[in-house]
C-alpha cells in the first residue's frame, strides 16, 4: 500500500511541477497575521515527533471553538484558561521528566554533564537551543535559551540532580506562547515594497501545519533560515518534499479530522440497550474507518474528490463488522472491503462515522444529518432553529406518524419551521435506512421507510442517490477548496481573495478533484503568504 | 434600598457615620459588614469566608408543577418538592425576563447567557461578556490554591457556563477521580496553614511560571492589539496558577471541617441519567470539602448540558428530545417524561445543597456561608422561552441575604438577580449589563 502511495505521488509530483511552471493565480489581498494556539493533535505530534513516539502525553486541553467550520480557524482566537494553564504546566512537565528520564536522556540530550550532581549551564544551553529551534520553529537566540538555562541551573542546585534540573527548563519551554502559539510575523515583500508577506519561519511553520500537521523539520526551518522560502522555485522543492514523505497522510487526515468534525467522537455515546454492538471499540474503529477511506480513494489512488461520496470501498474490523453486519476478513485488525453493488451503503456519508455521529445517543436524526451534510460537506449553513416553535402538530398523541418522515412534515407544516426544514429533512430523511448506530433497518415501527428526497434539484430515491446528487452538487467540491484553504491559512477566506478561491476552485476541476494538486496549488501560492496592507 | 459601593469603605467610617446620623440608611461593604464577630473562624482565627458558586440545569420547569404562584410565601410543588426541607435557605426569582432587544433568541443558549452575563448574544455560541462567576472570582478568589473549580456531569468538559468570553471558556471537571487528584492529590492539600515544610517542587514549579511571566514584554512585542489582548489572557493565567502555587506553598487556612476525602472510585462518564447523577453526587462532595479547605471560594456545577442529553438506558429519547416531541398528557396537563426528567434534576439540586448542610462551620453549616446561584436556561423547554427562567439564590452567604422568600420580577430584567448576587458577594459595582438588560436595580428584599 505505501509503495504504490509514493509511486503515484513521484509521478503526479513530475506532472504537478511541469503545470506549475505555467502558474498564474490572480492576485489577492492577502489576509491578517495569525497567532493560532496549537491544537491538542499538533500538541502530540510536536511532542511525539520532536522526543519520539515513546514520550506519554496524558492530560486534557482547554477546548478550541469551532469557528467558520473549522477548530483551526477559531485556534486563532483561542487563548489559555487558568485551569488551561494549570492542566499544561503539568502536561509540560510530566513530559520533561520522561525526555530526561534514563533510557531517553542518551538519546535526547546531545551531551553530558561535567558533574551529574549540579548545574551544567553548557550542556543545559547546547539542549535548549536544539530542542527549541523545533519547538519554537525558529533560530533560537541567547535570549530565547537564557531562561530555561536559568531555571535549570536553579533547579538543579536544589535537586541536586542536573537531569531533575533540565526537566523545568523544558517545562518552561514546552508552556511558553513561544511554543503553544504559531505567531506569525510579516516583513516586506522583496519585489515590491508596499506590499507584506509572511516571513520565512512563519511560512515554513503554515507549510509544515497545513502538509504535516506538525512543527517544520530541520531542513524546513533551515531553508527557512536562508531565506530560501523567498524565491518560488524553492518553495515549490520544499512542498514536494513535504508531500513526498509518509507525513504528508497526517497531514490530510488532520485536514479531514477538522473538516467533519470527527473530534465529536470523544463524547459520542449509544445507548448500549438499543444499540449493544455499538461499544467504544466501534466507535473508535468508525472515527478511523472513514479516515482510511479518505487516505485510500484521496492519496494511495489520487482519486477524485467527488467519489469519496459514491464509493463502495472501505476497510472494516472485527468490531466494525458487528454493526454493519458484513464479514471481516481479518479478525485481528483492518482489512480492504467494498459493498456490494446492491448495498444501500455508498460514500463516507453512509458510514457509521457520519450517521451514528449525526443521530441521538438512541435514535436516528434526519435533521442532524441533513444539518451535518449541509454545514460540514457542502459549506451552506443552516439557520440556527427559531425560539417560538410550536411543536403541537408534531406531538399530537392521536397521530398515525410512525417513521421520522411523517413526523417531519407534520412538524414542517410550521410556518416557522418550514424553511430550515426544507433544507435538511430531504437529504437527512435518505439516510433513515440507518438506525441511530448505523445499523441497516428497511422499516420505522413496522411502516417502511422511504428514503426518496431531492438536493438541489436533484431528486434520488434513496442513500446512494443521494451520493450521487452530492458527487454532482458544486456546493461538494467548493466545499472542500475553502475549507482547505481556511485551514492552510488558519483563517477565514477574506473578501480580497474571492477571485482567487474561484481561480482555485476552477483548477481543482482542471486537476480533476484531485486533492493533492490541490493541497500543493495552496501550499506554494503566494495568496498563502501574502499579508494584507496595515495588518500587524 | 440601592447599594453604591464604589470605592472600598471601611467598617468604621461607616459605623461611625450611623452613630453620628441616627435613622439614615448606610451601606456597609458587603465583603465583611455580615460577618459574624462571636468567634466563628478559620483554624487560623480569620473569618470564615463567604463562598460563592454557580448550579446549571437545563430545560427549565414544567409551568404550573414547579413552585406556588402565590409569592406571598415560598412553596415548591410536586417537580420541586425535593426542594422544599431547604426552603429556609432558598430565594425563588420568577417573572424575571430576558429582553433581546431584536436579537434573536438562540435556543438554549441565549437564556443562560442573558442571565449570566446581563447580554444578549448577537450569534449562537456568543459570550460576550464575562459570566458573573467569573468577576466574583476576580474579586473574592485571591487567597485559595484555585481561582475557582467547574464541573460537569455529562462527561463533556465543554459542557461549561464559565467563561470570561467566548473564547476563553473554563472546561469543566468530568471525573470525579480527577477532580479528587487535583483537590487533594498534592501531599498537603487539606491546608498546610500548620505545615512548616517546603516543597521544593511547587517553589521551582513556580520559577517556571515566573520566567514565561517575564517574556511576556518580549513576546507581545510581535502582536498587533487584538492578539495581545488574548495573549494577555495567557499570561494572566499563568499569573494565576504561580499565585496558586506560592499560596500552596504558605498553606491555606483550613476550616474545622477540613478532611481529607477517601478518594473516589474510576467511574464512568457520560449521559445516562444514574451516570450523571452518581458523578454530580461524588463531585459535590470532593467540592464541599475543597471549601471547608478553603481550596478556592467559588465553583460553578453544570448538571446537565444546554440541550440536555441526559437518558434514561435503553430509551430513545433525550431530555431535551422530549421536550419537543413528548405529547402533553391531557389528563394531567404536561409531559410525563419530560417532567419526569425535571424532577431528577431538582434532586439533584436538592442533593447538592444537602451537601453543603452537612459540612459544620463554626455554630452553622456551609450553606450558612455560601451563595449559590442556580438557574436554568430557558423557562419552558417545549417553547425555548427566556422570559421567566427560573432563578434560585441558596444558602446564607455568611448571613447577608434573607432567605425563604419567592421574588417577583414582574417583567424586570433577569439581571437583576445577577448584579444582587454580585453586590451580596462584595463587589463594588452598582451597574451591570447591557441593552435592555442592563441595570441598577438591586433586588433590596433579600439583603439583610
Amino acid at each position: 500500500m505505501r509503495t504504490r502511495h509514493v509511486m503515484s505521488g513521484l509521478l503526479w509530483m513530475t506532472l504537478a511541477v511541469l503545470a506549475a511552471c505555467g502558474r498564474n493565480e490572480p492576485p489577492t489581498s492577502g489576509g491578517p497575521i495569525v497567532v493560532r494556539r496549537l491544537t491538542e493533535a499538533q500538541y502530540r505530534n510536536i511532542i511525539a515527533d520532536v522526543f519520539g513516539p515513546q514520550i506519554v502525553v496524558a492530560g486534557r486541553f482547554d477546548p478550541i471553538v469551532r469557528t467558520e467550520g473549522l477548530l483551526t480557524v477559531g485556534a486563532g482566537r483561542a487563548s489559555v484558561t487558568p485551569s488551561g494553564v494549570e492542566r499544561l504546566t503539568a502536561m509540560a512537565y510530566s513530559i520533561a521528566q520522561q525526555v530526561v528520564a534514563p533510557g531517553n536522556r542518551e538519546l535526547l540530550i546531545p551531551c553530558e554533564p561535567k558533574n551529574v550532581a549540579t548545574a551544567d549551564e553548557a550542556c543545559a544551553t547546547r539542549f535548549f537551543q536544539q530542542a527549541g529551534r523545533l519547538l519554537y520553529r525558529r533560530a533560537i537566540g541567547p535570549d530565547d535559551v537564557a531562561m530555561p538555562v536559568k531555571i535549570a541551573a536553579k533547579a538543579a542546585i536544589v535537586r541536586q540532580d542536573f537531569y531533575g534540573g533540565l526537566a523545568y527548563g523544558l517545562q518552561a519551554m514546552l508552556t511558553s506562547p513561544e511554543f503553544l502559539f504559531i505567531a506569525e510575523t510579516a516583513v516586506p515583500d522583496p519585489e515590491d515594497k508596499s506590499r507584506q508577506q509572511l516571513d520565512g519561519y512563519s511560512r515554513a511553520a503554515r507549510l509544515s501545519f497545513l502538509l504535516w500537521n506538525t512543527t517544520p523539520d530541520e531542513t524546513l526551518l533551515a531553508a527557512a533560515e536562508r531565506g530560501e522560502l523567498d524565491d518560488p522555485d524553492a518553495v515549490e522543492a520544499q512542498v514536494d518534499r513535504l508531500m513526498q514523505s509518509p507525513r504528508f497522510e497526517q497531514g490530510v487526515r488532520a485536514f479531514f479530522t477538522d473538516m467533519l468534525s470527527l473530534d465529536d467522537f470523544s463524547t459520542l455515546e449509544k445507548d448500549s440497550v438499543i444499540y449493544p454492538a455499538f461499544g467504544l471499540r466501534a466507535a473508535e474503529d468508525s472515527r478511523e474507518q472513514v479516515l482510511r477511506t479518505l487516505v485510500d480513494e484521496l492519496l494511495e489512488r489520487d482519486g477524485d474528490y467527488r467519489n469519496v461520496f459514491t464509493t463502495r470501498r472501505t476497510f472494516m474490523t472485527s468490531a466494525l463488522g458487528v454493526v454493519y453486519r458484513v464479514p471481516v476478513a481479518n479478525p485481528a485488525g483492518w482489512a480492504p472491503y467494498e459493498f456490494a453493488e446492491d448495498d444501500p451503503r455508498a460514500g463516507i456519508q453512509t458510514q457509521l462515522s457520519f450517521v451514528a455521529l449525526h443521530s441521538h445517543p438512541g435514535k436516528s436524526s434526519p435533521t442532524l444529518r441533513g444539518k451535518a451534510i449541509r454545514e460540514l460537506l457542502l459549506c451552506q449553513k443552516v439557520p440556527d432553529p427559531p425560539g417560538n416553535v410550536n411543536f403541537d402538530n408534531f406531538n399530537d398523541p392521536n397521530s398515525p406518524n410512525k417513521t421520522a418522515r411523517m413526523r417531519l412534515v407534520a412538524h414542517a407544516t410550521e410556518p416557522a419551521c418550514a424553511g430550515c426544514h426544507k433544507l435538511m429533512d430531504p437529504i437527512g430523511l435518505a439516510l433513515e435506512n440507518f438506525d441511530g448506530a448505523g445499523q441497516i433497518r428497511l422499516t420505522e415501527n413496522g411502516e417502511t421507510i422511504d428514503t426518496s428526497g431531492d438536493l438541489n434539484g436533484h431528486k434520488f430515491t434513496d442513500a446512494r442517490g443521494l451520493g450521487a446528487a452530492m458527487r454532482d452538487d458544486p456546493a461538494a467540491t467548493s466545499c472542500v477548496v475553502r475549507r482547505a484553504y481556511s485551514y492552510a491559512a488558519g483563517r477565514p477566506i477574506q473578501s480580497g481573495e474571492r477571485a482567487w478561491v474561484t481561480d482555485l476552485e476552477a483548477k481543482f476541476a482542471d486537476d480533476g478533484y484531485r486533492l493533492r494538486p490541490l493541497l500543493r496549488r495552496i501550499a506554494v501560492s503566494d495568496a498563502l503568504q501574502t499579508i494584507a496592507r496595515g495588518a500587524t | 434600598m440601592s447599594i453604591l459601593i464604589r470605592k472600598p469603605v471601611t467598617r468604621r467610617s461607616v459605623l461611625r457615620g450611623a452613630v453620628q446620623g441616627a435613622g439614615v440608611a448606610v451601606a456597609l461593604p458587603l465583603l465583611d459588614c455580615f460577618l459574624s464577630e462571636s468567634g466563628q473562624a478559620l483554624a487560623t482565627g480569620a473569618p470564615l469566608p463567604v463562598r460563592f458558586g454557580t448550579w446549571f440545569w437545563s430545560m427549565g420547569h414544567t409551568p404550573g408543577h414547579a413552585v406556588v404562584a402565590d409569592p406571598s410565601k415560598l412553596a415548591f410543588l410536586q417537580e420541586c418538592q425535593s426542594l422544599t426541607p431547604y426552603i429556609p435557605y432558598i430565594n425563588y426569582f420568577g417573572q424575571f425576563n430576558s429582553p433581546l432587544d431584536g436579537r434573536p433568541n438562540h435556543v438554549h443558549h441565549t437564556g443562560w447567557v442573558s442571565c449570566r452575563t446581563a447580554t444578549a448574544p448577537v450569534a449562537s455560541g456568543d459570550i460576550p461578556a464575562p459570566t458573573l462567576d467569573v468577576l466574583i472570582s476576580d474579586a473574592i478568589s485571591t487567597g485559595t490554591r484555585f481561582k475557582s473549580i467547574d464541573m460537569s456531569c455529562t462527561g463533556n468538559p465543554r459542557d461549561s457556563f464559565t467563561a470570561r468570553n467566548t473564547n476563553s471558556r473554563n472546561a469543566g471537571e468530568v471525573s470525579p477521580l480527577e477532580l479528587y487528584k487535583r483537590l487533594f492529590g498534592a501531599e498537603d492539600a487539606t491546608g498546610g496553614a500548620s505545615a512548616a515544610k517546603v516543597d521544593p517542587n511547587l517553589m521551582l514549579q513556580q520559577s517556571v511560571l515566573s520566567g514565561i511571566g517575564e517574556e511576556r514584554k518580549r513576546f507581545e512585542r510581535r502582536l498587533g492589539a487584538t492578539d495581545r489582548a488574548r495573549i494577555d489572557e495567557y499570561f494572566t493565567s499563568i499569573r494565576q496558577i504561580e499565585n496558586q502555587l506560592a499560596i500552596e506553598q504558605q498553606g491555606t487556612a483550613a476550616g474545622a471541617a477540613c478532611v481529607r476525602p477517601a478518594a473516589p472510585k474510576d467511574a464512568p462518564i457520560g449521559l445516562e441519567l444514574p451516570v450523571a447523577q452518581a458523578n454530580h453526587d461524588a463531585m459535590s462532595r470532593l467540592l464541599v470539602m475543597a471549601l471547608a479547605c478553603n481550596q478556592t471560594r467559588v465553583f460553578n456545577m453544570a448538571f446537565n448540558n444546554a440541550l440536555s442529553s441526559l437518558r434514561r438506558p435503553g430509551t430513545a429519547y433525550t431530555h431535551h428530545t422530549l421536550t419537543h416531541e413528548e405529547a402533553v398528557d391531557q389528563k394531567l396537563g404536561y409531559q410525563p417524561e419530560a417532567f419526569w426528567f425535571n424532577c431528577r434534576v431538582m434532586e439533584a439540586l436538592a442533593g447538592f445543597i444537602e451537601k453543603f448542610a452537612t459540612v459544620k462551620e463554626g455554630s452553622g453549616t456551609l450553606l450558612d456561608n455560601t451563595l449559590i446561584f442556580a438557574h436554568a436556561e430557558t423557562s419552558y423547554a417545549k417553547l425555548h422561552a427566556v422570559d421567566n427562567i427560573p432563578v434560585l439564590m441558596i444558602g446564607k452567604a455568611g448571613g447577608r441575604v434573607k432567605t425563604g422568600q419567592h421574588i417577583q420580577g414582574h417583567g424586570d430584567p433577569i439581571s437583576r438577580v445577577g448584579l444582587t448576587a454580585m453586590q451580596v458577594m462584595g463587589l463594588p459595582i452598582d451597574q451591570w449589563g447591557t441593552g435592555s438588560l442592563k441595570t441598577s436595580k438591586t433586588i433590596t428584599e433579600v439583603l439583610v
